[in-house]
């Protein structure tokens, strides 16, 4: 896969972050276009496309959520764009419970708190389908790991929104 | 391989030269320039030994231009054409300008998204004013440096959106300034900073200048300056401390009505002596006549330190909401924080320093003169950015301040680029037609966190035609954002099926088309004595010096991997070159300088791919 080749670090989602940064930074400071302010034109643009991917790789790579969309898409599951369901009654409902959940965060007497019970929950999800996920791949059955990584951006976006809710809450 | 021996008058064949690059704060209330000069990075002072410009351009009835000292004498009596604080008109449109900064002296003109302000010399709009400034501030480097400059580094508010930089760059060329790179102030000062002290860690800089607010988080490793999360208030500066000192005057007064320009500017001169005076002292006594309803007016009392701290509180208190945004972002605790770096002068207001200190809980960090130390910073960068350090480990990674994306259905913002994301960057979203045989498609790029357009700030329009008239949902419309090194974004869209493309080198709302700026620079007061003709030759030369000498200094780093062919070609080319260089056809020149680039395109290529294997085999474990 282009990303971890770049880097040259294995394909795996378990990733050695400081390496990751170290790497990026190494290849940065030869490519970035501070480093060919004085070139020519063509070479100007060459430097920018490729401090470009280079960020892109390094970003796609960071976060784990991106790094796991990357490694199905890579094997055809686009989960970012596109349209499709999931059809999983069973997480759907817990889904909507926790939806639910969160509106009700507001009116708890101790908000900090269930707001910390409330991302230990959602932390355990994330776990549960990280680890659904990496099993699924490494075992080449794309279809399902690409089907735990769009039950994680679920758990992901839900984790934002909470986030957003305590920030009003809290008056950040 | 001596490839080149073309010596101009000021100019050196000698690559390792030191060449003169200044870096420049161009601030709401001062400016300044900075430059290294044996190896450090100082402030340049005017022939009067002053270190800082004043930002105020006066347009004469007799159609004179002052810039700075002279013009601000000038701001009481000729309010009207004496423009000050140009800096926060800068890619804003009149509506914006008044319901943020409510009652000011000038006569402002709205023009099809153009905004000029009306003086005694006409129509001025905020870039050109701006220009003014930096021809003062270039030519002030220019004679104490003793020579052409290469260039500039030119720092803007980390918060500014993309019009705003659009017209900061603008405003140089049409000074005649080559800009290197335009950095954010706030990475400035780190630079100025974390070279001074060579410290590793987590450093958040808290610049409040006269008219904006930034904050941001900095990672330092390695003399590599990563922006972790950047943020703040484009509108809230010094000069609101000001205003809000004079609203409570007037307050106290009683006044309400609509005052003169001159009754506004002296008022406004007020509200900063107090300010400043409170410094120092506990409490400020005023007198001062106005003309309410053109009826002369005393006013007068006493303005003390709690009064001071009461009437800003709230803008204070806001700054640091931006602090705690922008920690999040970084996903940075507070205590993981090793330094915080105050810039920028109205850090020091004493109640400024004590709520910064009070939030992170640590004393900061003032050893660099606020005011000098964005100018300084820059100039470090553009010392760089010049060549003349080509050892040196230092790389400045930046964000981007807002959010960009696109119009969708319905009047929503869909992001394609979040705020904080690594620059340079390209990202690309996808689209669809929602009708049947629909042959053209609007795009309508926007700035900001909002999800509804109306919130947000439009950046630019721009229409996708001839696309071929298929079932609604089929065409695929790619809109690919590109964001540059100065943070600039430009945009493209591409239907996949045919390849149909239109792009746009997004020229925001209230900014300048490339010929008006070039109508601009022909007819410009500032550069009337200058033969424009000469001035292209003299740019084309200095460019074609520059890109033989890189060329030359690439061809003897990485002989290898010169193809045969390519060194042949690249000779030939580099010969036309030469030759045209001595000659006086500006266009040739410039035929010359492309023909050279695209023939050494391919080994501009190669050298770029080695560069990245040997930076990870050089630090790899597992290659030997």
């Amino acid at each position: 896969m282009r990303f971890f080749d770049l880097f040259e670090l294995p394909v795996s989602f378990q990733i050695d972050s400081d390496l990751l940064l170290e790497r990026y930074r190494e290849i940065q400071k030869k490519v970035h276009p501070d480093n060919h302010a004085n070139a020519s034109d063509n070479e100007k643009l060459l430097s920018v496309q490729r401090a470009s991917e280079v960020n892109d790789a390094y970003e796609t790579l960071k976060k784990p959520l991106n790094r796991a969309e990357y490694m199905v898409s890579e094997h055809g599951f686009d989960v970012r764009h596109e349209q499709h369901t999931i059809r999983d009654g069973v997480f759907l409902m817990q889904q909507m419970e926790l939806r639910e959940e969160l509106e009700e965060l507001e009116s708890a007497s101790d908000i900090e708190a269930a707001f910390d019970r409330f991302y230990a929950d959602i932390k355990k999800l994330m776990t549960e389908y990280t680890t659904k996920f990496e099993s699924e791949f490494e075992q080449g059955s794309y279809e399902l790991a690409a089907d735990a990584v769009r039950k994680l951006r679920f758990i992901y976006k839900l984790k934002d929104e909470a986030q957003q809710i305590e920030e009003k809450l809290l008056d950040f | 391989m001596a490839l080149l021996q073309i010596a101009e008058p000021g100019q050196s064949a000698n690559p390792h030269e030191h060449k003169l690059a200044i870096g420049i704060d161009l601030g709401t209330t001062n400016s300044l320039v900075a430059s290294v000069r044996s190896g450090e990075a100082k402030v340049l002072p005017d022939s009067q030994g002053r270190f800082s410009l004043p930002s105020v351009v006066h347009y004469g009835a007799d159609r004179s231009v002052t810039v700075g000292f002279d013009a601000k004498t000038n701001a009481e009596h000729d309010p009207e054409n004496t423009i000050v604080s140009v800096k926060r008109f800068l890619g804003r449109g009149l509506a914006d300008i008044q319901s943020t900064y409510g009652k000011l002296p000038y006569i402002f003109v709205e023009k099809e998204n153009k905004l000029s302000l009306l003086t005694s010399q006409g129509e001025k709009n905020p870039i050109e004013v701006s220009a003014e400034i930096l021809y003062v501030l270039k030519q002030q480097a220019e004679s104490t440096l003793g020579g052409d400059l290469v260039g500039a580094v030119i720092t803007v508010p980390a918060h500014f959106d993309d019009a705003q930089r659009q017209g900061t760059k603008d405003a140089a060329q049409l000074a005649g300034i080559n800009v290197l790179r335009l950095i954010n102030e706030p990475t400035a000062a780190a630079v100025a900073y974390g070279l001074d002290s060579g410290q590793e860690g987590i450093v958040a800089i808290y610049d409040l200048g006269g008219g904006t607010f930034d904050i941001s988080i900095l990672r330092l490793n390695k003399g590599v300056f990563e922006v972790l999360s950047t943020g703040g208030d484009t509108a809230l500066g010094g000069d609101d401390f000001d205003s809000k000192i004079v609203e409570s005057i007037l307050a106290k007064a009683g006044i309400d009505t609509e005052l003169s320009a001159k009754s506004l500017r002296k008022l406004a001169d007020l509200g900063c002596k107090i300010k400043e005076q409170l410094s120092d002292i506990d409490s400020v006594d005023y007198e001062i006549e106005i003309e309410s309803e053109t009826t002369p007016q005393k006013i007068s009392g006493s303005f003390s330190k709690q009064d001071f701290e009461n009437s800003i509180a709230d803008l204070v208190k806001s700054t640091l909401r931006s602090c705690r945004r922008a920690l999040k972002d970084a996903d940075v605790e507070k205590d993981q924080v090793l330094e915080v770096v105050m810039v920028g002068g109205s850090t020091r207001v004493p109640f400024v320093r004590e709520q910064v200190k009070a939030f992170f809980d640590k004393e900061p960090l003032t050893s660099i003169d606020p005011d000098q130390v964005v100018a300084i910073g820059a100039s470090i960068q553009a010392d760089l950015l010049a060549g003349n350090k080509p050892d040196s480990d230092m790389l400045l990674l930046d964000v981007t301040p807002l959010s960009l994306g696109l119009e969708t259905m319905g009047g929503l913002v869909e992001k394609v680029i979040p705020r904080n994301t690594t620059i340079p960057v390209a990202r690309a979203q996808e689209f669809t037609t929602y009708k049947d045989g629909q042959t053209m498609m609007a795009i309508h790029v926007l700035q900001g966190e909002r999800e509804l357009v109306d919130d947000c700030r439009s950046l630019a329009r721009f229409v996708l035609k001839d696309i071929p008239p298929l079932t609604a949902g089929i065409a695929v419309i790619r809109v690919t954002f590109n964001i540059d090194a100065d943070g600039l974004l430009s945009v493209t869209a591409l239907e996949k099926s045919t390849g149909v493309e239109s792009s746009i080198q997004v020229k925001p709302s209230y900014g300048l088309e490339q010929f008006e700026i070039a109508d601009m620079i022909k007819s410009s007061m500032t550069n009337a004595k200058e033969d424009i003709q000469a001035r292209m030759l003299r740019e084309q030369q200095v460019d074609a010096i520059r890109m033989m000498e890189a060329l030359d200094a690439a061809m003897t780093e990485s002989p290898e991997l010169l193809l045969d062919d390519d060194q042949l070609a690249i000779e030939q080319a580099i010969g036309k070159l030469k030759l045209a260089t001595k000659g006086t056809d500006g266009q040739a020149i410039k035929h010359a300088i492309k023909f050279l680039d695209d023939t050494s395109q391919p080994f501009a290529a190669r050298r770029m791919e080695n560069s990245i294997k040997v930076a990870l085999t050089g630090h790899s474990v597992d290659k030997v």
